[in-house]
This record gives C-alpha cells, structure tokens and sequence, in this order.
C-alpha cells in the first residue's frame, strides 16, 4: 500500500473571524505516515484551540511521536519515510512551497522523548537556538537562559555551573535542560512527547505547573503516559490507537463520559 | 511463574549453570592461538630491541641538529628530520580539508546519491593501489604534467623539443641582434684575441637573451611529494571522517534542527565539533601512515643529501625574521636517508651507526604519532 504525498495546498478560505483561526488554530487533516513499508499513522484529523493544552495519550508504539514529529517536519529527517495529508496552523499548510522550514521549526518547538542535550555546557545548550538565529548580544543571552531555566525549573540546581557539560547532568535534568532549550527560542507552538518521563513527583509538578502557565502564551501538545497528568493539566485529550484516532474531545468528557469502549478501557487501565 | 518455566527453559537454564568441559579441540586452539600471539610478540621485542640497542648510542645532539658531512660518514640527520616534518605537515594540510569535505558530502549531502558512490569506489579502490603507483603517478601528474605546464605558462620554459625549436627559432632574430650588438662592442673595446671575442660575445648575448631553461615547478620538489602522499592517505581521512560523522546520533541532529538550524549549522556547530576528535585521530593515524611511506615519494623529489633545508628568503619583521621553508625544492628524508645509506653509499657498513639512528629517529617520530592518536581516542569515547 502506498500513499502519495499529497500535501494538498488548497486555497485557504480566509478566517472568517479571530475566533474562528482561534478555534482551529492547529489543523491535523488525514495525516498518514509510513516508515517505509510499514503504515505508523492512519488518517489521523483533529483540530486544537490556540492556547490550549492537548493531551495525547494511548499505548506504546501507537504513533503519538510519530504524530508530533510531523508537526515540525522533524520526521522527515528519518531515511524511508512518507507523509501524506496535511498539517495547517493558522489556516496554512506547513508543507506548502512557501514555507521556509527553518522559521516552522522556530515557531513549532520540541521537546524530545529522549533527552537530547548537545555536548556543550549547559549555557550553550538554551543559547543555541537563539545563537543560530543570530543573537549574539551576551546580556540578552544571559537573560533569555536564566529566564529559560527558571520556566523549566532546573536554573537554582544549574545556576552555579552553566559553563559545565550538560551530559553530566542526571536524566530528569537534561529533559529539563530541553525543556529550557526549547523555550528559549520563543515558539508559538509547542510539541512535548514524555516532558515527565524521567522526573520525580516534584519536579514533574513544577513542568505541569509551568504547562498550565504557558498555555496562556502557547498552544501545547504533550505526550503522556500518565492519566492523572493528563487530566490535571489538559484542556482536550486525544486517545490514541496502533496509528488512529480513537477518541477527541474536552478532558473532562473523555475522563468521565468517553465515547468509545477502548478509550474507558485504555484510562481506566483494563488494557494498554 | 511456573507457567513460564516449560521443559525446554528449564534444560536451558540447567545448561547455563553447569560447569562445561571444553573439549579438546578448544583447547587446542587456544594454545595455537596463545602461541603465535607470544612469537608475534617475540618478534616486536627482537625488533624494537636491536633498534633500541643498536642507535640509542647514536643519538646526540650533533646527530640530531646537524647536517651530514665527510661524504655522509659524519654529521646528523636534521635536514632529513625536518624533511620528513614538514613533507607530512604539507601533506596533512591538503588531506585534512579535502577529506573532511568528501565525507561531509557523502555523509551530509548526497546519501547513497550517485557523486558519494563515485567517490566510496574512489576511496576503495584508492586504498588498494600498490604505493609504488602513487610515487609513479606522482611524477607523471604532479612533476611532468602539471609542473611543467606551470613553468610553461608562467616562464615560458618549453615542454617538448618542438616548443624549444619554436622557441629558439623565435628568438633567433633577438640573437643575432645581441651577437651584432656584441661584436661592435668587442670592436669598440679592441678585443682582437679570437677566443677571448669569442667568449666575450657569448657571455654578452646569453646575459642578454631572456632565460628560458629557468625549471620551477617541473621538477621533483617537496610540494608535489606531499600532494603525491596526500592522495595517498586521503581514503584514510574520507572512512575516518565519515565514521565520525556517522557516530553522530541522529536525536542530537534532531535537536539541532528542531530548533531551526539550517543544514549548514547543525553541521558546523553540531556535527563537526561532536566528529572533531574522530577526525582527528584519523588525521593522526594518516600522518603515521604518511611518514612511514618511501615508495610514494621516490621519484617526486626526496634526495640523497641537502646541506640544510630548503629555505625561501626569510621573511622580515622587523624585531626578527621568519625563515620559510621552500615547497619547490627537493629535500631529505628519513625513509630514504636509510635506504640509500644501506644500500647506495660507499661504505654501508661503516655507516651501520647512522642508519640504526636514523631508524630509531623514525619509529619514534611514527610511535609518539600513534600514541597521540589513542589518547584522542581514549579522551572521545570517554566522553561519549
Ligand atoms: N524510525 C522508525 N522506523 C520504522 N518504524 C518506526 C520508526 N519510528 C517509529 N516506528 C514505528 O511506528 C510506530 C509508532 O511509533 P511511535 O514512536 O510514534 O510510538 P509512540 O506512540 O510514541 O510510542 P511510545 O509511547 O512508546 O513512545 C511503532 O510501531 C514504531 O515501531
Ligand atoms: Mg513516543
């Protein structure tokens, strides 16, 4: 089986009103995706509100990094693999001609599964996105970085050595150290795939408060395995399930009222 | 968990813990396997030891910084020190940049494409070439092609006996000018002896005739012997570079470029730093491999003796002045100082001293090489 890349750039009616861009602030449309033979996405759609925190839950290996990695075009940097359908934020196709890849990936932030800390000090690793986009004014450096690392809640551990490797950092501090990474380069959008992973109770507290707190400037996507998490801190929750769209819908419904049998199945832990 | 211990684990797990006997066979082969690993050693230690023994004595000061002399009875070794310096150093500089360039292509650019296949069959092939074939290409590419076409198009010096019969048949109204212009001075300052005018009027027209013969680039010269070894130990820096650069995880690169970096950036401030010590120790190991060859080198400019190294005018600055080394000239080599001590001088016995020495100097220069290059290794995987 395969599917063309159809990146349709259909003429985008204009928005009929702020609210309405608002309300369809991030377009998912029938978005497949191949790892070579093998399908990972089935015609997934989904719209997201801007300024709110979507939940993506659902199995191991059912697609939802394969989902969010497409939203950056990060997936297709792996050898073998083809997208098709289309992703719109505010009404525009990311994979139109016009798009320049590199202000995409600044607007749409990620945050890895795995820590991925560059072997450089732990300073040089949040100024890296703004030195590539040709900051290189020290104050504002030093600013942006301890802003960064205040959000991501690691700057009192770090503060007292920025200039040390960040690959002697513990697990739950490199992720944190991505978190501020991503920060740092101011995105619009920004995609979370397992933020909590490796963090204790604490910390994992201060990433959903600083979720909560970012959603009034950002739209957040964020992977989690942990139901409790997903409850506290998202406004919609989608289900996923082996590359589909289960289930789409407020938190508080798909918590207390879901609509399909696996997702009631999936929350209340009888399978997955 | 008694469901999951069936007959068939459970036979399993009996033999992993048992204690087995090797059988004979396996003993046998250890004991092959330990005693040719003791002869291999026996071997190294017998060479290394004669060495050692044999020109640690000749090691002085003299023989170290001093030029060889009484027909290369006496002396020192240093033009063929500095020789092997700085032929290896020219040679790293145009490896190094054009290595890294080939494998960044292949690795960054065109993956599996069909300019990196061209160049992996390069590479391969490249690696396979006897290196009497590089010493022969040497000469035909670098000398006798590319140098004389320099001294062609830059001083006019002719390539083939046409272009010196056109050359001379353009110059010869030029001649006979100079001789007439000769002759009348011979007249004017009374010079009636017929060989002294004779020799008068030759030296003035050979002073006044444009030098033509004048060789720059089309002989054996540093310079073209370092570009022979560098396309020599190119294949070395291309697989070491491109194992480096493979060596990148692929998640740093996604970092890079899920913070809007460009191709460029994440492979400048991302890729290459990561790759840096990987290429270097491939740099490292080239420079070891560059300085241990003879062959390559033979026929595109080593020689049996220069009183010192071949030297530009020094460069002033003033408060003091910086010799520079000349590429286009020939010099000495350690390689080749031992081989034609052993084997092209008058007295190779009587010389034995200098050749031991000599060889010592070498495999320390090669061993002090290799050892850099595993302690960039060690620091890199430490790291990683
Ligand atoms: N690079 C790849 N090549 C081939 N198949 C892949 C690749 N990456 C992912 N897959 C496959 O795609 C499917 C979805 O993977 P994905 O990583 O998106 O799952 P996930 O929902 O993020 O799982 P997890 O919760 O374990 O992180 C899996 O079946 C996986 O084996
Ligand atoms: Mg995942």
């Amino acid at each position: 089986m395969s599917i063309a890349i159809q990146h349709s750039p259909q003429a985008n009616p204009a928005p009929a009103g702020g609210k309405a861009s608002d309300k369809a602030y991030l377009q998912v449309k029938n978005l497949s995706v191949h790892y070579g033979e093998t399908q990972a996405l089935f015609d997934v759609s989904f719209d997201t509100e801007k300024h709110c925190v979507l939940a993506l839950i659902g199995p191991s290996g059912c697609g939802k990094s394969t989902l969010i990695k497409a939203i950056n075009r990060i997936l297709e940097l792996t050898p073998g693999t083809r997208i098709g359908g289309d992703v719109l934020i505010q009404n525009e196709s990311i994979f139109g001609q016009k798009v320049d890849l590199i202000t995409l990936r600044q607007r749409v932030g990620m945050v890895f599964q795995r820590p991925n800390p560059f072997p450089k000090s732990i300073y040089d690793n949040v100024a890296y996105g703004l030195r590539i986009h040709g900051v290189k004014d020290r104050p504002t450096l030093d600013e942006v970085v301890e802003w960064a690392l205040k959000q991501a809640a690691l700057w009192d551990e770090v503060k007292d050595r920025l200039r040390t490797s960040a690959l002697d950092l513990s697990g739950g501090q490199q992720q944190r150290l991505c978190i501020a990474r991503a920060l740092a380069v101011q995105p619009d959008v920004l995609l979370m795939d397992e933020p909590c992973s490796a963090l204790d109770p604490i910390a994992s507290g201060k990433i959903e408060e600083l979720i909560m707190r970012l959603k009034q400037d950002y739209t957040i996507l964020v992977v989690t395995h942990n139901m409790q998490q997903a409850a506290r801190i998202s406004d919609y929750t989608a289900l996923m399930w082996l590359g589909k769209l289960i289930e789409h819908n407020r938190t508080e419904d798909v918590f207390t009222n879901p609509k399909e049998k696996i997702t009631e199945d999936y929350i209340t832990g009888r399978s997955g | 968990m008694t469901e999951h211990t069936g007959p068939a684990i459970q036979s399993a797990r009996q033999r992993v813990t048992q204690k087995t006997k090797a059988p004979v066979w396996a003993l046998l082969f250890e004991s092959i396997v330990r005693g040719v690993t003791g002869a291999v050693i026996l071997v190294l230690f017998f060479l290394m030891g004669t060495i050692l023994f044999r020109g640690g004595g000749q090691i002085t000061p003299e023989f170290l910084l001093q030029a060889p002399r009484d027909g290369m009875t006496a002396g020192g070794i240093f033009p063929a020190i500095m020789g092997t310096f700085f032929v290896v150093l020219f040679m790293i500089i145009m490896a190094l940049p054009l290595g890294v360039f080939g494998a960044v292509y292949m690795v960054e650019y065109s993956k599996g494409g069909l300019m990196s296949r061209i160049i992996r069959a390069a590479v391969n092939n490249l690696a396979g070439v006897p290196s009497i074939v590089f010493g022969l290409f040497g000469l035909g590419f670098f000398v006798l092609f590319v140098g004389r076409n320099l001294d062609y198009h830059i001083y006019g010096v002719p390539r083939t006996a046409e272009e010196v019969r056109q050359i001379q048949a353009e110059l010869a109204p030029l001649r006979a000018e100079a001789q007439d212009e000769a002759m009348a001075l011979a007249d004017e300052q009374d010079i009636v002896d017929p060989a002294e005018r004779e020799a008068f009027i030759e030296q003035y027209v050979e002073e006044q005739m444009p030098a033509v013969s004048r060789t720059v680039f089309g002989q054996g010269a540093m310079f073209w012997a370092a570009a022979t070894l560098a396309i020599l130990v190119l294949p070395f820096v291309i697989v070491a570079t491109e194992e480096a650069l493979r060596a990148v995880p692929p998640s740093t690169r996604e970092a890079a470029y899920g913070l809007g970096a460009t191709r460029w950036q994440v492979i400048a401030t991302v890729v290459l730093p990561q790759a840096k010590p990987g290429i270097l120790t491939g740099a490292i190991l080239a420079v070891a491999r560059g300085a241990g060859e003879l062959a390559p080198i033979l026929f595109v400019g080593v020689t049996f003796f220069t009183p010192g190294l071949p030297l530009t005018e020094p460069i002033n600055l003033g408060l003091f002045s910086i010799p520079v080394v000349n590429p286009f000239e020939e010099f000495m080599h350690l390689n080749y100082h031992i081989y034609t001590m052993a084997t092209q001088h008058h007295d190779p016995i009587g010389t034995r001293g200098i050749q031991f020495g000599t060889t010592l100097v070498l495999v320390a220069l090669t061993f002090v090489m290799n050892l850099m290059a595993i302690m960039l290794r060690r620091r890199y995987s430490r790291k990683g």
